[in-house]
């Protein structure tokens, strides 16, 4: 749908002019910048800058109170600690709100997880989910943080790993998921690559593994080696 | 006709070359270079590595994380365009077979995104009829080609060992770089298994070699393409931006080639194409025309081109164009390596690729598959991209962190914790090997599609034999093995069997396609003579993959730069010789 009518249709339903002019103001985010800006210079062929240009321009898909729930999650599942910020602080809720309007298969698990999430809460606390306090919301949570796992171990033995309880699966699927867009967001955010210690894309000399690395795996490298890979100063 | 009327360029070239990847812009160089004009007819966009950049982006520098798209499917910052499908461009598959087909629709083609992977075909890949009895002989032997292997090396320029290997010929090499951490773990491991591993052979400049293009930055990012320094091989970069320099070559982008005129002597006058922008027709004339779309590009566009003189497509007479069409076999598994976890942050980027490989070190005559494969390697601290953290509940619920055992999946301090301690420990690797080219897989003309331009597509008839699939058997086990012995724990691609034909990728996976115009001595048999030279048409050679005859268990780029520049310089002789 047309951006411009979309919003037309909430001003006729409200029927309030000042909702138009406030939904037109600069803060408002909802529409992400044309293709130029978004990629920053990055190289775009001329049907790829399309195609961008159309899913930036559609309306949002989450309504204002799935993505406040998202935005309570991101924040549970990366929290600020002594090393980096939040997902809120790297604005993960921005790459989830665009991302899910290219994958569309990601829509139906998140809109239906988010709905299954505020159920069990009114079932519980009679509340959504952001309107749980935070107590509350970590109850929830710890309900559906924790998947089962089956792996083999060194000797072939399947094992099984963590407990889920009686009709909180769909809740861990849906979590699992959430936790995996957060993650990624995160982590290709500029906090979260700061936070892993990412220390490349950037011009240096590859002069081989560090010595104090190698010394502590007990490695080094071989008379060959030395002699025909090519080395530099060491700076 | 005042509707739909073809408009012919006055001007006639000594050569029209459809296509611009290795193939086309090697033939582009070295006419250009030797004062003929040149027309390169490209059926993608136009493309300039200086300009069009995607190196040295961040991951937050794309909405999508570096998520792939069709346009891009290896991802954002990959510098290829298209590649798996591509609108208004379809092709077909006969029914219980596959093929997957890659076509990159840019100046440059796929060089400006590949892995780089520079090797020679031994003395033994000319002859493998000779070996085995299967497929055929090539009508050239090494010696034939290292001359022009020689001049690519230094032409180009790639990194390398001599090492005085039979069947992996020693070159012009520049230093290698140093392997990295994992590539350490990965060697001991593989030699320990008896898989020989020797620094990798890529065509990146480690070292200077002209004052045109610098030495590698490295940054890791070759399949961005190398907008900083054109350290990497792209025919972008390394030729068609140097050929136009020489004022001999035009350009005609967005070209869609559509036949190969001939005349009533069967000779080829030029090209007709649909130009994408306007959708009109041109013909571009030229007293030679050069085939380098890619394989089965190539075959399409010579069966589609029927005349009087060919009426089963030109360079068809035999009857083999688009036939013993093959593509590398492929299989890979990976998983992480314990030794790594939470380990030392630096930068490990290097180059776009691996630091070391294994060619193939075994004796076929011992083992239950014809022909041998190498082996690349992955792991290490990579740039974060789209899907990274997936799944963490699979390794913070099975392996111990910080002597502490956990529940899998979970949330806050502690889950970061988890990414923070796992990152950098991944390792994998694949085999890439060599398939038989048989007559029965094809690609021909399917009778009842076209594309949007209203061109013919292929219909493809591939599948796999016990030969590849024995030999991805044996790759799986090799991999096994080599993970074990370093202590890696295998998290993808270890419980393959039969059922999936042991985790070999579908043909057309690699993007290794070839043989579909076969070179030969017996113009009954093969379409093109050992000079590239169609036999039925003298003005009408084909400079990519489709004229190989085999494709080795290398990758198959360094060969067609070095038939291309062979054939472009037999070209440049006949002319003189008033042959042409």
């Amino acid at each position: 749908m047309d951006r411009r009518k979309s919003i037309k249709t909430l001003v006729i339903g409200a029927a309030a002019s000042g909702i138009l002019v406030d939904a037109c103001k600069p803060s408002d985010k909802k529409t992400p910048e044309a293709t130029a800006d978004a990629f920053a210079g990055l190289d775009r062929m001329k049907e790829e800058k399309a195609a961008y240009d159309k899913i930036a321009a559609e309306p949002d898909f989450f309504t204002e109170h799935e993505m406040k729930t998202i935005k309570v999650l991101q924040d549970i599942i990366i929290p600020k600690d002594d090393i980096s910020g939040s997902a809120s602080d790297a604005k993960v809720h921005e790459f989830i709100g665009y991302i899910v309007k290219e994958k569309t298969e990601l829509q139906t698990p998140l809109r239906g997880g988010l709905r299954w999430l505020d159920l069990q809460c009114i079932k519980r606390y009679e509340k959504s989910f952001v309107e749980c306090d935070s107590k509350q919301q970590l109850a929830m949570v710890d309900d559906i943080a924790w998947p089962e796992i089956e792996y083999k171990d060194d000797k072939g033995n399947v094992v099984k790993k963590g407990k889920v309880k009686p009709n909180m699966q769909q809740g861990v699927s849906f979590f699992s998921l959430l936790r995996n867009l957060v993650a990624t967001g995160f982590y290709t955010s500029e906090i979260g690559v700061k936070d892993l210690g990412y220390a490349g894309n950037t011009p240096n000399r590859w002069n081989g593994v560090p010595d104090d690395v190698l010394k502590q795996y007990n490695l080094a490298y071989t008379d060959k080696e030395l002699k025909e890979c090519v080395s530099f100063e060491k700076v | 006709m005042g509707e739909f009327n073809i408009k012919k360029q006055s001007k006639k070239y000594d050569a029209v070359i459809v296509g611009s990847g290795a193939g086309g812009g090697m033939a582009a160089y070295i006419l250009a270079n030797a004062g003929l004009k040149v027309c390169i007819i490209e059926a993608g966009a136009m493309y300039d590595p200086q300009k069009n950049v995607t190196q040295l982006k961040n991951p937050w520098e794309s909405p999508r994380r570096g998520a792939s798209t069709k346009h891009r499917p290896f991802g954002d910052f990959d510098a290829c365009y298209w590649g798996w499908e591509i609108d208004g461009e379809p092709y077909t598959k006969e029914k219980g077979t596959q093929w997957d087909w890659w076509r990159a629709r840019m100046l440059g083609g796929r060089t400006n995104h590949w892995g780089r992977i520079s090797l020679r075909f031994g003395p033994k890949d000319f002859k493998r009829r000779s070996i085995d009895g299967l497929g055929d002989d090539w009508p050239i032997s090494y010696d034939d080609i290292k001359p022009f292997y020689d001049r690519v090396d230094k032409l180009i320029g790639v990194f390398g060992t001599n090492e005085g290997l039979e069947n992996d010929p020693d070159g012009f090499f520049l230093p290698p770089p140093k392997p990295r951490l994992h590539e350490l773990f990965i060697k001991n491991a593989a030699t320990t298994a008896g898989v020989r591993v020797i620094p990798s052979r890529l065509s990146i400049l480690t070292k200077p070699i002209n004052n045109d293009r610098g030495s590698c930055q490295f940054c890791g990012q070759c399949n961005r393409n190398c907008s900083y320094w054109k350290a990497d091989f792209s025919s972008t970069n390394v030729l068609i931006y140097p050929a136009l320099k020489t004022g001999n070559v035009d350009i005609i982008p967005n070209a869609m080639a559509r036949e190969v005129l001939t005349n009533d002597e069967g000779l080829t006058t030029g090209v007709s194409y649909v130009n994408k922008d306007d959708m009109m027709e041109y013909q571009v004339m030229g007293k030679t025309v050069i085939v380098a779309a890619s394989a089965c590009e190539s075959a399409r566009l010579l069966l589609n081109s029927k005349s009087q003189r060919h009426p089963n497509g030109l360079a068809n007479s035999s009857n083999v164009v688009g036939k013993y069409l093959h593509d590398s076999t492929g299989a890979a598994l990976g998983g992480v390596l314990p030794a790594l976890f939470d380990r030392k942050r630096y930068n490990e980027d290097g180059v776009g690729g691996m630091h070391i490989y294994s060619p193939w070190w075994l004796d076929n005559k011992k083992l239950d598959f014809p022909r041998g494969y190498h082996i690349e390697y992955w792991g290490g601290m990579s740039q974060p991209s789209y899907g990274f953290g997936w799944g963490i509940e699979n390794q913070n619920g099975k392996y111990v962190i910080h002597g502490k055992s956990k529940q899998p999946g979970g949330y806050g301090a502690s889950l970061k914790e988890d990414y923070r301690f796992f990152y950098g420990a991944g390792v994998g690797m694949a085999g890439r090997g060599e398939a038989i080219a048989l007559e029965s897989n094809y690609c021909a003309i399917d009778p009842n599609v076209v594309d949007k331009y209203g061109i013919p597509v292929l219909k493809f008839n591939v599948k796999w034999s016990e030969h590849e699939i024995n030999q991805a058997k044996h790759m799986k086990e090799t991999f096994k093995e080599i993970m074990h012995n370093m202590g890696a724990i295998i998290t993808w691609g270890g419980d393959d069997d039969a059922s999936n034909n042991y985790g070999l990728e579908t043909p057309g996976k690699i993007i290794h396609e070839a043989g579909t115009v076969r070179m030969g001595n017996d113009a009954k048999k093969s379409a093109l003579n050992k000079y590239s030279q169609a036999h039925d048409c003298k003005n009408l050679f084909c400079v990519d993959g489709g004229q190989f005859v085999s494709q080795a268990d290398k990758n198959i780029t360094w060969t067609i730069l070095a038939l291309s520049m062979r054939a472009s310089e037999y070209i440049i002789d006949e002319m003189k010789k008033q042959n042409l």
